[in-house]
């Protein structure tokens, strides 16, 4: 049953090796999440542009990922990565070995498959903000940067905070998934710590409440940011 | 290279082997599917109305539920009921470990806790949605407590949530690709053997995702012909 005593800190327990993983998942999480909205402003551009083929390109993309089991995604990446890379890697004259650390890995995977879902989200925000205030702002003189920065970027990050913040709570689950890659985070932990403890359910009970409190707080910490953005904005619920 | 080369060839790729391979599993999967989405659907509504439902303890007991699940990875459940109860030693004198020794059972177990989580919410929205004057007339015609269910909420409640159910529907399908950590060996777990094999990574997960892919689109496009027979007001006309 559940043993309280594997969990304190030092040497006889797994609690601070549980600190340091539960640490590696916020880093995998935010470096995931940070990238998947990187390569979403231009999977959102391109969805939007007007040219067929970007237009056919970024729809490819998110529906294949979307369709994929995210497990498929991480192995694929995990196991054909490098070898991947070691092609683009001879085409530049390298003919040498190359192994990407499961730190990478974890962070591309994840972040390939938290970009779909912000893409989507990027997009409704987008589409959201009236024409009406481009034409304004054309007929006011802003250049096409002062457009894009001060009337779309502010608005879009407003309307678009709630989807990024279910974006964030699906990405912070998905790096379970990364547990197959060797990086130790809470999933890989629970591993080992259940294969020399022999108590898989102290430790899996305690990872549950680990992704628990993670998703709680963080979804607070969205709420917290959705109010300040929409300040001054009339509420209609 | 002529027409019939290139046949012989593809057909001799390493990709196209393991495709057929891999397909031999797609009834694993479907299996998978077919146990925990009927029993996920029909949960799911009872879930809603005790969410909706004027008594305190249960609609608290349901939302407690919910958070649980939705706040933890699939993973992490399926691993829970699969290691983690099989390692309770009353769990495996009882007569429960005739369901929970094998991996199949436990996957169902999970997919169909996570998915009743997920979709109780979704049926919550619908039957939220559903406006007051159409209940009050309801009520008025003299409706019971049940007909009223069953003849105006749900059926107005189930038309609107059909393309909300239909995402949950596909993520479902992704996600019987997790019950393979369990030693339970559909697509993903055929796919990872193969790979153990041949050494040869890309073409077999490659191949397990165009047939998730196909999974799906026929999955999408069952949601959409319920949509279009459903919602027969929404149809665009031409």
């Amino acid at each position: 049953m559940f043993k309280f005593e594997k969990l304190i800190f030092g040497d006889l327990g797994w609690g601070d090796e549980f600190l340091i993983a539960t640490l590696m998942t916020i880093i995998v999480s935010i470096c995931s999440m940070g990238l998947g909205i990187f390569i979403a402003i231009f999977a959102a551009w391109a969805k939007l542009t007007l040219s067929k083929f970007l237009n056919f390109i970024s729809n490819f993309y998110t529906t294949v990922v979307r369709g994929v089991p995210e497990l498929l995604v991480i192995y694929l990446i995990f196991f054909g990565g490098s070898a991947v890379v070691m092609k683009l890697a001879k085409v530049f004259g390298y003919n040498g070995y190359i192994e990407l650390n499961a730190f990478t890995i974890s962070v591309v995977a994840i972040g390939i498959i938290s970009a779909t879902y912000s893409t989507e989200v990027l997009r409704a925000a987008f589409l959201s903000i009236d024409r009406g205030q481009v034409e304004a702002a054309k007929t006011l003189g802003l250049s096409k940067f002062q457009i894009f920065y001060k009337i779309l970027v502010s608005q879009v990050l407003r309307h678009a905070i709630p989807g990024l913040g279910n974006v964030w709570q699906v990405t912070l689950k998905d790096t379970s998934l990364i547990s197959v890659t060797g990086l130790v985070e809470i999933m890989r932990q629970t591993r080992i710590s259940s294969n020399v403890e022999h108590s898989p359910l102290t430790f899996l009970i305690t990872a549950a409440f680990l992704y628990l409190f993670l998703t709680t707080f963080s979804g607070k910490f969205f709420n917290y940011l959705e109010r300040q953005a929409n300040k001054g904005f009339a509420q209609t619920s | 290279m002529n027409f019939f080369e290139f046949f012989n060839s593809f057909q001799e790729s390493l990709i196209f082997i393991n495709f057929f391979k891999i397909l031999k599993a797609l009834d694993q999967t479907l299996l998978l599917l077919l146990a925990s989405l009927p029993i996920g659907f029909v949960l799911s509504l009872i879930f809603a109305l005790g969410r909706v439902s004027k008594n305190k303890l249960l609609s608290k007991t349901v939302e407690y539920y919910i958070f649980v699940i939705r706040g933890t990875p699939l993973l992490v459940q399926i691993y829970l009921i699969y290691f983690g109860l099989g390692s309770v030693k009353g769990i495996r004198d009882s007569f429960l470990w005739i369901v929970l020794k094998e991996p199949f059972w436990c996957g169902v177990l999970a997919l169909t806790l996570n998915t009743v989580a997920y979709g109780s919410e979704i049926f919550r929205g619908g039957i939220q949605a559903v406006s007051q004057g159409q209940i009050e007339s309801g009520k008025s015609l003299g409706f019971t407590r049940i007909g009223l269910f069953r003849r105006i909420i749900f059926p107005i409640a189930l038309r609107r949530v059909l393309p909300t159910y239909g995402n949950e529907l596909i993520l479902m399908v992704k996600a019987t690709s997790l019950v393979s950590l369990t030693t339970y060996m559909e697509m993903t777990g055929i796919a990872r053997r193969i790979m153990a094999v041949t050494w040869a990574p890309v073409e077999a997960f490659l191949a397990a995702g165009i047939l998730y892919l196909l999974l799906n689109f026929l999955m999408v496009q069952f949601i959409k012909y319920l949509e279009w027979k459903y919602n027969p007001h929404l149809r665009v006309t031409r």
